[in-house]
């Protein structure tokens, strides 16, 4: 019933975005790096996940890697610190997927296989890259 | 969400149109006009089967007891032990042939043959296993479902399945519990233009990557000079990956 989802969505979404309802508590959703997103952020919150999933259909099938929608970027812009000055892993509230997704009871699988940290990035040899 | 099925029908119905792709390929590749192929190629361009990756092993040169490739391979793609060696995903292993006669043994890699006509992608029952247009044969383990048909179908015992939870892997390379894996032949750098981590660390130069289709390519004219064979060739698979000295 994919209009009752668009519509479920449009209702979850007008919550994030408008506190108007004063003292009800809204996700503070951590700033990601630089000053925009890859798209437009309204865009963005509504529909991140065709752009992923499209990107990620693109890429495993055609092998096309571009950067703008892939997951690996998502992760990259918007890692979280955690008190350890450490990225922190999907599984802390305060990571940038989690934010939302959790107020919103969203689960996804795709961390089961995806870094959902940012790759430290090793300056030494990496099988002579 | 509502696409994400509409998705796993269009595999569906890619499956059947990617099977007949697969014979009419077989009908018109030899003969056609063919160029050379840039490397690299830009990162908004699509796979065309233009190309045909594959791998030359010279077993003369591969030492027995030497396992770099092997090494190469687990680091690059993150393949972590679980303690338990049964259990452990192996992409390439090295194994030893002995003749029983003489005692002669030879020492190769094994890894996903990169068939042509690859019987895991025949049996797989949701599209998950399938052949790229440039001849890897991949998993997308985004609709894997784990029921391991496809182990049971490789010649070569190619692939192995996730039994456990796995953590911090390689930004480059998802892997995940329930599902499916073996070599891509390092599909994320020869995306890149680089070599697969096995061949990068080959030290002996025993083996040699390259378009099977651009008959310019190292792998092409060693090919068509030295004597080269394919494991269990009388399956006609057309496999992606040859081997010399054996
Ligand atoms: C069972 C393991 C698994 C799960 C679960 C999974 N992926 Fe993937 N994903 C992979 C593999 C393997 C690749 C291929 C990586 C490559 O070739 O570089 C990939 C590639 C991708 C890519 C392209 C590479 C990139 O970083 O942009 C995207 C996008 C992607 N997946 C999105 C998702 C999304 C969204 C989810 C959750 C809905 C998800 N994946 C769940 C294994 C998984
Ligand atoms: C170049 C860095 C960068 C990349 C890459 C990036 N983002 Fe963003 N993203 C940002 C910034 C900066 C903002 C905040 C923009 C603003 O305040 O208007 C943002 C905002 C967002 C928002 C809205 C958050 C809110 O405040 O409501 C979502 C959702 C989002 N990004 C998801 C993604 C996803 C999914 C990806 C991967 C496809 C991605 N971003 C890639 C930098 C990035
Ligand atoms: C602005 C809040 C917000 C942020 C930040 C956010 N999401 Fe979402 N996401 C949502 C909401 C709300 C839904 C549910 C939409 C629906 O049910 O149609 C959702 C759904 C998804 C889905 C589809 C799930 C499904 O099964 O239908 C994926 C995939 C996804 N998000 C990935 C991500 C990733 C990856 C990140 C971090 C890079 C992220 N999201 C960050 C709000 C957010």
């Amino acid at each position: 019933m994919p209009g009752v989802r668009i519509m479920m969505r449009v209702a979850v979404l007008l919550f994030l975005v408008t506190p108007v309802w004063a003292g009800t508590p809204v996700p503070e959703i951590p700033k990601g790096k630089g000053q925009q997103c890859v798209e437009d952020t309204a865009m963005m919150r509504t529909n991140h996940m065709e752009f992923i999933l499209h990107q990620r259909d693109d890429t495993m099938h055609r092998g096309i890697r571009t950067k703008k929608h892939s997951l690996k970027e998502c992760i990259e812009c918007h890692a979280v610190k955690g008190d350890d000055g450490m990225p922190v892993s999907v599984e802390s509230p305060k990571h940038f997927c989690s934010v939302c997704h959790r107020y919103a009871a969203v689960s996804i699988d795709c961390f089961q296989c995806h870094n959902s940290k940012p790759e430290i990035k090793l300056t030494g040899d990496r099988n002579g890259q | 969400m509502a696409n994400n099925d509409t998705n796993i029908d269009q595999y569906r119905r890619r499956f059947l149109e990617r099977s007949t792709a697969v014979l009419a390929a077989g009908v018109i590749a030899p003969g056609v006009f063919l160029h050379t192929v840039a490397n690299a190629r830009p990162a908004d361009e699509a796979v065309t089967s233009k190309v045909r990756w594959g791998m030359l092993v010279d077993s003369g040169k591969c030492k027995t007891g030497c396992d770099k490739c092997v090494k190469a391979c687990e680091v690059e793609n993150g393949l972590t032990r679980t303690g338990r060696p049964e259990i452990d995903a192996q992409w390439i292993r090295k194994v030893t042939l002995k003749n029983k006669q003489t005692g002669h043994t030879t020492s190769l890699p094994m890894l996903c043959q990169h068939c042509a006509e690859p019987p895991c992608v025949d049996v797989c029952p949701t599209g998950a296993s399938f052949k790229r247009a440039d001849g890897i044969v991949l998993v997308d383990k985004h609709i894997c479902i784990g029921c391991r048909y496809c182990m049971m179908a490789c010649p070569y015992k190619a692939r192995s399945f996730i039994h456990e939870d796995i953590t911090d892997q390689k930004a480059h390379a998802p892997r995940g519990k329930g599902t499916v894996e073996s070599c891509t032949f390092c599909v994320h750098r020869v995306d890149k233009g680089q070599s697969p981590a096995c061949v990068s660390a080959c030290d002996e130069g025993a083996m040699v990557f390259g378009d099977m289709n651009d008959p310019q390519s190292e792998i092409s004219q060693r090919l068509r000079e030295v004597q080269s064979m394919e494991i269990r060739g009388d399956l006609g698979l057309n496999l992606g990956v040859r081997y010399q000295g054996i």
